[in-house]
């Protein structure tokens, strides 16, 4: 017993052992750290401003992110200077492309230089039309400052789309108002718009009514179990989408009961003076 | 103290400014080469290579990525370019066979920058030293793509001072420039060689890709080393020239086979006595004993009569 305590140290405790475990502890225990900060900021920096949109043909944020290699040959085809790279405190992931549709909007070049550069797929070879582009949606945010929307015909934005009367159509309503004119609604069709940002950057008030959006904040999204009726009838070649389906009747509101005094039965008012 | 503070100064004195720093300025020219591809074209309109080194063009046909880049994108889960795959393969083919880190001595922007810090600590005999193991970077390596892994990102290019320095040259001036001050800092006040020596998992990468340099230097006149330290005290990692110098006893080899060294020739111009050489990794030709006698003699005079 005595003898085994004695000889323990000399047999498991061997300081050389000791240090060197303590050394790859220290360095394993502080990369880890440097790891788990490094993960966070990657996680912080999938954030993407609403302002701030990918050149055509950029990948889903979070995928873009795994393939940009920030190396700016994107940028440098750019034929218009539209693209730059995100410096700190822009926004993006620090070194990605990006633009700012009212300073410089995408002109649409037929032959997408930006796409041909990107050496990584992270914008997506497979665009090859550039009205396929989604870069994101224009939304006529500002309803109560356009100025066609107050009745006026600015129609500016209209006029610049490069997608014209498919991308942005002016949708003719009632103009309250005045009760005898038309408001010219500039209306944004979410399928033909490519979010080249021409028409944001063309609104001439001082801050855009029109805006172009991602395209998860620029549309709604109808639930996958939803089936409009009509659609499915037009499908189905006229049929019901649910056959025999009751029609229940139709129930209008009730006329209100008016307390007024009632002529005894066979009464009548007497003839007024001609 | 003086030597460590002064390499290089007993061989500018016996052999001139020139030879004394023949390799040094030929790695600055390269170091500004390199740059310069990717430069002439945003500053004078004449593009030669297009793109940073995360990934370029050059001339329009030859496609570079940084291997590392790749490595982090792919573990994010990203099926890769095929522009950018043909690139990595070149970079990482080239390397593997020349020697990976010789990308952090020639081609490096960050070199200059901790080589000036060195430098700044040498003269200003600073002694503070965090003992940082050098194993550190690779711990490092693996941390960053953990982090690429669970982000699904390329996370080190968040931060990476390498790449966000040479961007900011060429795209304009950014903040993630502290980075690099930050580096000049620690490696001049904190650590020596504290960055490129210990941290840098980018070099951690190249250091992987350097086991079968090519490119060495081998001491092979090592029978001259009358033991100066001059070497010592200007090698960036100052480990890997004992096995080679010292291997007389050990019967090792004159070539500096360790995997950390990174070729930049610089105890080749501040040897006094001409002890290293460039050489292939396969080289292990050694100086005669003979030219000790004629050789010694004649540096000892020379410097004798210079004092």
């Amino acid at each position: 017993m005595s003898d085994a305590a004695t000889s323990r140290p000399d047999k498991s405790f061997d300081p050389k052992r000791r240090r060197a475990l303590q050394d790859m502890a220290k360095g394993v225990a502080g990369a880890a750290a440097c790891g788990v900060l490094l993960a966070g900021v990657a996680e912080q920096s999938k954030a993407l401003p609403a302002v701030t949109l990918r050149p055509p043909g950029a990948l889903p944020e979070p995928d873009f992110l795994s393939a940009c290699v920030r190396c700016g040959l994107c940028v440098r085809d750019c034929p218009y200077k539209t693209l730059k790279l995100a410096e700190i405190g822009d926004g993006p992931a620090i070194g990605t492309p990006y633009f700012i549709a009212r300073d410089i909007p995408c002109e649409m070049c037929d032959d997408i230089p930006c796409v041909k550069a990107c050496p990584t797929g992270a914008l997506a070879p497979t665009l090859t039309h550039i009205d396929k582009a989604k870069m994101g949606i224009a939304s006529l945010v500002g309803r109560e400052t356009c100025l066609n929307m107050l009745g006026l015909r600015c129609d500016v934005c209209y006029r610049v789309c490069p997608v014209i009367d498919k991308a942005i159509t002016l949708e003719r309503t009632h103009n309250t108002r005045t009760q005898r004119h038309a408001v010219f609604e500039p209306y944004v069709h979410s399928d033909a718009c490519t979010g080249c940002g021409k028409c944001e950057k063309s609104c001439v008030l001082e801050v855009a009514a029109i805006k172009v959006l991602p395209p998860a904040l620029a549309t709604g999204e109808i639930g996958a179990h939803y089936r409009l009726g009509w659609e499915e009838k037009k499908k189905s070649g006229g049929k019901e989408a649910v056959p025999g389906l009751i029609d229940l009747p139709d129930r209008l509101p009730e006329a209100p009961k008016l307390d007024v005094p009632q002529l005894p039965d066979g009464a009548r008012l007497p003839e007024l003076p001609k | 103290m003086s030597a460590k503070r002064n390499p290089g100064h007993e061989a500018w004195r016996q052999h001139g400014f020139a030879v004394a720093h023949r390799w040094l300025i030929a790695r600055r020219a390269a170091q500004a080469g390199f740059f310069l591809l990717f430069a002439t074209g945003p500053w004078l309109g004449v593009w030669i290579t297009k793109g940073t080194l995360a990934s370029s063009l050059t001339l329009g046909v030859l496609p570079l990525t940084d291997p590392l880049i790749l490595l982090q994108s792919l573990v994010a889960r990203h099926p890769l370019g095929t522009t950018a795959l043909i690139g990595g393969a070149i970079v990482l083919v080239s390397y593997l066979l020349l020697g990976g880190r010789l990308y952090c001595s020639w081609v490096c922007p960050i070199n200059p920058v901790t080589d000036l810090a060195a430098w700044t600590r040498r003269k200003l005999g600073i002694e503070t030293d965090w003992k940082v193991k050098p194993e550190t970077r690779l711990w490092l390596l693996v941390a960053v793509i953990a982090a690429s892994a669970a982000s699904g990102t390329i996370a080190f290019e968040l931060v990476n001072p390498i790449t966000t320095l040479h961007r900011g040259l060429l795209f304009g001036v950014s903040w993630g420039l502290v980075t690099v001050l930050a580096i000049f800092l620690v490696d001049v006040f904190v650590a020596r060689h504290g960055w490129c020596g210990h941290l840098c998992p980018v070099g951690a990468f190249y250091g992987l890709l350097n086991h079968g340099a090519m490119v060495r230097v081998s001491a092979r006149g090592r029978v001259r080393c009358d033991d100066c330290m001059d070497c010592y005290a200007v090698c960036p990692e100052m480990h890997v020239i004992s096995p080679a110098l010292k291997g007389e006893r050990s019967g090792a080899g004159p070539v500096i086979l360790a995997a950390d060294c990174t070729a930049c020739g610089r105890c080749i111009d501040v040897c006094p006595e001409r002890v290293f050489r460039f050489a292939h990794r396969f080289d292990t030709r050694l100086d005669p004993p003979s030219t000790t006698t004629t050789a010694r003699p004649a540096s000892m005079t020379a410097a004798t009569a210079a004092e």
